[in-house]
């Protein structure tokens, strides 16, 4: 597995050391580092050593995590396939109509070809499948220099830019 | 028409780069075939019975006579010589080799084209009424309104994996052209009671295995609130539509299942907290669009044009009865708008030539401004034709196969291209509706059978339009056999309805001699000569067509 993330400014790296540490249902809290927790047991977890985080899928419902949202610093999302859009509308729901602007990170099945529509949408870190060329998913991020309408990374349609 | 800027020309060589590289790492293994299918998709690109099938895009049906010069090259460069009008206003090429699209693609883009999703689980191309500009009876131009929503929906970061596919018409004419109640969102250009535009939304409507007429979910989404209206509903369909099924995933399913009011509730709701954001259109944005579809500059002419009057009284009945049937009123004196028929004995329905292309192209430049559009029923529109030039329009339209007198008629046939090339299908299409050309070429001469539509689809995907035909014909598998389903009263107009099955599934040599006898029975049942089919099955119901079908010797 490996780990991409981009930016504005620095563009599209690697990420050599994830700081994040996954925990299941059940699993203790570590004495220390940063933690993501799943969906289920977000409401329940107490104090956290370091910054909290949640994993999700593309079915949750972004209001269940309003209450939540100004302590979280990562939100995961898994993509169970990468043909199931969900996490998208997610994302956005996420960023715009609730106004998180912590880390987003897509997981499962995340391929290529989905890092620039999934980059618009308001993610910035992305866990790509296993077996997959990494120097060919950094590139991806240019694969267009022209975008039509707004989403996460500008607010700005074709139409009203052509006329800038 | 609408013409690209740099931007646009960016993108569509972008894309054609994109493609490229995807090929590549398909082809070199770095992409599975599970993993290249929805993004060939994307590109139109289906893999069918015998080759790949390579669908471009035509926003909604438009196209100038270097556009159609390119694809006539195109398609004797890189496919058979011929390639078939779709009933999504696009064109399909049969025979493309995978290692040629990426070169497809470029070709494409030198003429402002591309096949952007015109398949896969996305928004596809935007169809319209094919007399936009032109139709007396417009209350605006939906064109403008086609391309916003083109440009908004292309590459829509968010709307790329949606539970299914996902298509729009526009119509800004009183009477329906476009079909729009048989489409995920159908949208009317209104005005409301203080003389605004605005649109009626009409979502969930559908073919395919569950066909439904879409209800109206708001009579009146102001102008200005077009595309943020758009993303509301898309958004809500993204996010509830199913995705465990694929039979029940088309957003028809989740309006049906919520409820138009509890679904139009909860896209009203996702819309308020939008609308007022950066898609609120202002009216400078509208006007950029408009200045593309100004009309052209016509010449003032008498509207009764003696020439005219002279050719339908001379000797030539061939040009009277093209011109009763093909050419329609243009609300600009002088003008007419002229059908051209790509339903002849000598192709399948919808299937054009190279050459005719190229003859297409030459004629649109010396006739009709340079433009002509493709149509949801397969045929082609020169929009602006000096009623003068008709008799020698007809004269070459005769010579390039575009002028049979049958349009709207009986064998102006919708048809798919069946299993003949495609891999959903159960059943043959083509050879159907080759047959029903034959047996009726001569009898809709003898009579004048009136308006009467008749769609074919080989499979129940209903790509043939099968549900709104006035008779529509379903290919099926019977235990491995073909047989078809006969509905009658279908219609895909202002009055849309869905057609009903009349009985038991035929053999594939029972269809002709059944539809001739819907035929025959509906012509001695017609009130009086000029009462169409629909308005006889309407009235009459399906029982005494059922009875000459299936029990002829009692009728």
């Amino acid at each position: 597995m490996s780990l991409i993330t981009r930016d504005p400014e620095r563009g599209a790296r690697l990420v050599e050391d994830d700081p994040w540490i996954e925990l299941d249902t059940d699993a203790p809290l570590p004495a220390a580092g940063d933690v993501v927790v799943p969906m289920a047991r977000l409401a329940g977890v107490g104090d956290v050593p370091g910054r909290l985080g949640v994993r999700v899928d593309g079915s949750t419902d972004p209001e269940a995590l309003v209450a939540a949202l100004p302590r979280l610093s990562l939100i995961v999302v898994e993509l169970p396939k990468f043909t199931d859009g969900r996490a998208y509308s997610l994302a956005r729901l996420l960023r715009d109509r609730h106004g998180y602007d912590g880390s987003l990170r897509a997981v499962g099945h995340v391929l290529r070809d989905q890092l620039f529509f999934l980059y618009r949408c308001g993610f910035d870190t992305f866990d790509l499948a296993a077996g997959k060329d990494v120097d060919d998913a950094l590139k991806a991020f240019e694969d267009f220099s022209i975008t039509y309408q707004p989403a996460e990374d500008h607010d700005q349609p074709i139409w009203r830019r052509r006329r800038a | 028409m609408y013409q690209y800027d740099a931007f646009d020309q960016r993108l569509v060589e972008e894309r054609a780069a994109q493609f490229r590289d995807q090929v590549v790492r398909r082809i070199d293994g770095r992409l599975t075939e599970d993993e290249f299918k929805p993004l060939r998709l994307q590109n139109g690109l289906y893999m069918q019975l015998h080759a790949y099938m390579l669908r471009i895009a035509i926003p909604y049906g438009l196209l100038s006579s270097t556009q159609m010069r390119a694809l006539a090259e195109i398609t004797r460069e890189y496919d058979k010589g011929y390639a078939h009008w779709t009933t999504r206003q696009n064109l399909q090429l049969n025979w493309p080799r995978l290692e040629d699209v990426p070169k497809i693609l470029e070709a494409l883009a030198k003429v402002q084209m591309h096949a952007i999703q015109t398949s896969g689980n996305c928004i596809r191309n935007i169809t319209s009424d094919p007399y936009a500009g032109v139709a007396a009876d417009e209350v605006a131009d939906p064109r403008p309104y086609c391309e916003l929503l083109r440009q908004w929906s292309t590459f829509h970061p968010e709307f790329a994996f949606l539970p299914r596919k996902f298509k729009f018409a526009v119509t800004g004419g009183a009477e329906d052209r476009a079909a729009i109640a048989v489409h995920d969102i159908g949208i009317r250009v209104v005005r409301n009671d203080a003389g605004e535009l605005g649109f009626s939304f009409l979502v969930g409507g559908g073919q395919g295995r569950t066909p439904l007429i879409a209800p109206v979910i708001r009579e009146f989404v102001p102008e200005l609130d077009l595309v943020s209206y758009a993303e509301a509903v898309l958004r809500t369909y993204n996010r509830l539509g199913r995705r465990d099924n694929k039979y029940k995933a088309r957003i028809k399913i989740l309006v049906k299942q919520e409820g138009p009011e509890a679904f139009a509730r909860q896209v009203d709701e996702e819309h308020a907290r939008i609308k007022d954001g950066p898609l609120k259109l202002t009216r400078e944005d509208v006007d950029a669009f408009r200045r593309f579809f100004r009309p052209p500059i016509y010449e003032v002419l008498p509207d009764d044009e003696p020439a005219l009057a002279g050719a339908l009284l001379g000797k030539q009945r061939g040009f009277s009865r093209w011109f009763a049937q093909n050419v329609v009123e243009h609300r600009q004196p002088g003008y007419a708008i002229v059908n051209l028929s790509c339903k002849s004995k000598d192709l399948p329905p919808g299937d054009v030539t190279a050459d005719q292309m190229d003859a297409v192209a030459d004629l649109a430049d010396r006739y009709s401004f340079g433009g002509v559009v493709v149509t949801h029923r397969q045929n082609l529109v020169f929009t602006d034709v000096r009623k003068r030039d008709l008799p020698a329009l007809y004269a070459e339209l005769l010579e390039h196969g575009f002028a049979t007198p049958n349009f709207g008629k009986l064998t102006d046939i919708i048809c798919c291209p069946g299993l003949d090339y495609c891999a959903l299908a159960n059943a043959r299409s083509i050879s159907v509706a080759a047959e029903l050309t034959a047996r009726f070429d001569e009898l809709s001469q003898v009579y004048d059978v009136g308006d009467l539509h008749l769609n074919i689809s080989g499979c129940i995907n209903a790509c043939g339009h099968h549900h709104v035909g006035h008779i529509g014909i379903l290919g099926i598998d019977k235990n491995g056999v073909e047989h078809y389903q006969l509905m009658l009263g279908g219609s895909s107009g202002t009055d849309a309805s869905l057609g009903r099955v009349l009985g038991r599934a035929l053999t594939h040599d029972e269809v002709a001699p059944a539809v001739e006898r819907v035929v025959l029975a509906y012509l001695s049942l017609r009130a009086t000569d000029e009462e169409p089919f629909l308005e006889t099955y309407r009235r009459l119901g399906p029982m005494p067509f059922k009875e000459a079908v299936y029990e002829p010797h009692h009728a």
